[in-house]
């Protein structure tokens, strides 16, 4: 479903992504995990293609199509999907109307007609309940005033409504405290099927207790360092980043 | 220059709808103002002797004044002698006794302009009194509107039919030495709106009346009086449209509210006159002089406005508070692109006891546009505990435009309540990439953000009304994406 190869990037000119390989198939939930500064936000912007992130060597496929010719907005109507690590607010609009605008973005890039208003209504109230969200967020605006936890509940919703069929979530766990947490997972898990495809990056092991990945890649300084199933998610809890990382300075901060 | 600033760059490009002239023979008078060619205005109306020595003294006043220079645009010199005062549309016979006489290539013309007429006013319930130029053409509803006492006409007719209303109200809030621009409005206004709402009677309908220019070279001087007696409510919607012309044309309009013991107005405008081109050529000047005035207690009266065309806008929707408890909205939203300049905002006079004002203001700029709010807000020895809440809002697009804000405050009452609020800001990388990432095309992004910017003012407007000056919006800032 996704695969890539050979992948570098940099930021501003420093080179972030140092030849990364990792194949996603459909049905698969995979892991990065990795201490701060390995790479893995990097990762995420450069498959959902924000500007500033430039590849430099390599290729991203998305089921055989080349992910990196495509404008951001095309790749999110082939069913790419990121859950931010840092949604961002748009003042005045309400989320509802938001997520109206999406779905019919990619009704339209697919030649179906704008959702019937009906059927939108019912999807939103039963995605609702998914995420445990209040009615009340459907007329807020986009993520304004929302706190933290707030803010990735409702990635999660918008990712259970757009129903993507594949999903980058950057660090959706950090900030979020337990029951949160929770929630984001019963989220995700309640989305995973033989056609979707997830990227989970993340920081801690914790997230994983909750949507337990098929494999876990372990990324350090631009590289994926090592790959397995899912007790290695246990096994850096343990030990921690510093045994990947030629800067163990780092590695502890990281761990900490 | 990143992608996201260039749609943003090509957000001058898009063209002006609107753009067409419709083909009726014009009764014009020669260009060049003088005490004769006001004689002949009012004698085409067949107006009464005080309303014309009242043109004459605005007239003769006005000879003695000069062009205000203090707002923040610049456009050449006004050749006054070298506009046409006065233009009708000629007619067989006595006019039109229902909208089924009304000239074919007019009907057409509103049409084009998405107002069917007739059906529209039906289907959506709205009375609908149509300026062409300068003479009222169309009125409907009135008989509906006349069973509750309603009065809802052309000015001129107001003149013949309620002399005494017109006489008793008129300049009462924008006298005729108020400003250059009132002034000469006051000396050649050809016509526009008349509503007068009686004693407890809510108006069960939305005023509407639909304004355009069209004869070239021809001065637009509309005059507007509404009237809300004791207990009456109005909610009156005024949008303009005008075809596309080289030639810039001026129009100075005057609009005069008032509203008695607990009355309230509502005045909405989208207005879209012709912006000029996107070199900056041509294009309307709108001098417009806008006031309220509530003169008694518990009144209300609140200003909407979308303002979206004309090369120069010159505006200040104003309230004065007088009445004890009385209320004064101001929502605007300005939207400047290409080589279009505004200078809007408004005036809020606390008079009145307990009186409280808010102003909402969002300037957009794109392109070369600039954009300046001039807001007053004036609290008077006499007004106890008046309040005042105003927030401005800058949106700028590239980086070749510019927003400015002129807040002026005086308070002479030390139990007074100001104040005020600003924020400037641009489009992020951030916002766009977030729509971006769900699928919504970098235009459409845009064009989202911004209605949301808009949106407390967008809310004021009657939902017909809002769901048009969306569209308004989204037309102004088409063509951004390729």
């Amino acid at each position: 479903m996704l695969e890539i190869r050979n992948l570098h990037a940099t930021v501003e000119g420093r080179e972030i992504l140092n030849g990364i390989d990792l194949t996603v198939r459909a049905g698969e939930v995979h892991a990065i995990m990795g201490p701060n500064g390995s790479g893995k936000s990097t990762l995420a912007n450069v498959i959902a293609g924000r500007e500033g992130y430039v590849v430099t060597e390599g290729e991203v496929l998305f089921d055989g199509k080349n992910l990196l010719e495509m404008e951001p907005e095309i790749r999110a109507c082939e069913g790419l999907f990121l859950a931010f690590q840092y949604p961002v607010e748009i003042p005045g609009v309400a989320n509802l109307y938001f997520l109206k605008a999406a779905v019919n973005a990619v009704r339209k890039y697919r030649g179906e007609s704008p959702v019937d208003a009906m059927d939108f209504w019912d999807l939103v109230h039963e995605r609702m309940e998914l995420v445990k969200m209040d009615e009340s967020m459907l007329k807020r605006s986009v993520n304004e005033g929302f706190s933290g936890g707030e803010k990735k509940r409702n990635e999660i919703f918008q990712m259970a409504v757009l129903q993507p069929r594949f999903a980058v979530l950057d660090e959706t766990d950090s900030g979020l405290d337990i029951d949160a947490l929770r929630v984001v997972a019963d989220g995700v898990n309640a989305l995973r099927g033989p056609e979707r495809g997830f990227l989970v990056i993340t920081h801690y092991q914790r997230l994983l207790d909750y949507i337990v990945p098929d494999h876990v890649h372990v990324l350090v300084n631009g590289r994926i360092a090592r790959s397995g199933g899912k007790e290695l998610a246990l096994e850096l809890e343990e030990q921690g980043y510093a045994l990947y990382n030629e800067e163990p300075g780092r590695a502890r901060r990281a761990a900490a | 220059m990143s992608d996201s600033t260039q749609a943003l760059e090509r957000l001058a490009a898009s063209d002006y709808k609107y753009g067409f002239v419709t083909d009726i023979e014009q009764e014009t008078v020669p260009p060049g103002l003088n005490e004769d060619v006001i004689r002949l205005i009012s004698a085409k109306k067949e107006e009464p002797d005080w309303l014309l020595e009242w043109r004459l003294q605005a007239f003769r006043f006005w000879l003695t004044q000069t062009e205000p220079t203090w707002a923040r645009v610049n456009y050449p010199p006004i050749d006054y002698q070298a506009i046409s005062y006065y233009a009708a549309p000629k007619q067989k016979g006595d006019g039109p006794k229902s909208l089924d006489e009304i000239d074919p290539e007019l009907r057409r013309t509103y049409e084009k302009l998405g107002i069917p007429l007739a059906e529209q006013a039906i289907l959506a319930g709205v009375a609908v009194d149509a300026v062409f130029d300068s003479v009222s053409v169309a009125t409907s509803y009135k008989g509906k509107l006349a069973e509750k006492g309603i009065i809802f006409c052309s000015f001129s007719e107001a003149v013949r039919e309620h002399p005494e209303l017109v006489k008793k109200y008129l300049g009462s809030v924008v006298p005729y030495r108020d400003n250059f621009y009132a002034t000469l409005n006051s000396a050649v206004f050809s016509d526009g709106s008349f509503v007068y709402i009686p004693p407890g009677v809510r108006c069960p309908m939305e005023l509407s009346t639909y304004f355009r220019i069209n004869a070239s070279n021809t001065g637009q001087f509309e005059r507007t009086l509404i009237v809300a007696d004791e207990g009456a409510y109005v909610s009156y919607l005024e949008g303009c449209t005008a075809p596309m012309r080289d030639e810039n044309q001026l129009h100075a309009a005057v609009v005069e509210l008032v509203a008695l013991d607990n009355a309230t107005i509502k005045y909405s405008t989208v207005q879209n006159w012709y912006p000029g081109d996107a070199n900056g050529k041509g294009g309307i000047y709108n001098f417009v002089t806008k006031r309220g005035l509530c003169k008694g207690r518990d009144s209300k009266i609140s200003w909407t406005q979308v303002e979206t065309g004309s090369a120069i806008t010159w505006k200040y929707p104003s309230c004065i508070l007088r009445g004890e408890n009385s209320v004064g909205e101001f929502y605007s939203v300005a939207l400047t692109r290409d080589y279009q300049q505004a200078d809007t905002g408004t005036k809020m006079i606390h008079m009145g006891k307990n009186t409280r004002s808010t102003i909402v203001s969002k300037g957009i700029s794109a392109g070369h546009g600039q954009n300046a709010y001039r807001g007053l807000v004036k609290i008077l020895p006499t007004a106890e505990n008046a309040r005042n809440h105003s927030q401005c809002d800058s949106l700028l697009m590239g980086d070749r435009c510019g927003a400015h804000t002129f807040p002026y405050i005086e308070v002479q009452n030390p139990t007074a309540q100001v104040e005020h609020e600003a924020s400037t800001s641009k489009i992020s990388e951030d916002q766009l990439f977030y729509c971006k990432q769900r699928g919504i095309s970098a235009e459409d992004a845009v064009s989202l953000i911004v209605n949301g910017f808009c949106k407390e003012v967008f809310k004021e407007l009657p939902m017909e009304f809002a769901v048009e000056a969306q569209k308004l919006i989204e037309l102004k800032l088409e063509g951004s994406v390729g």
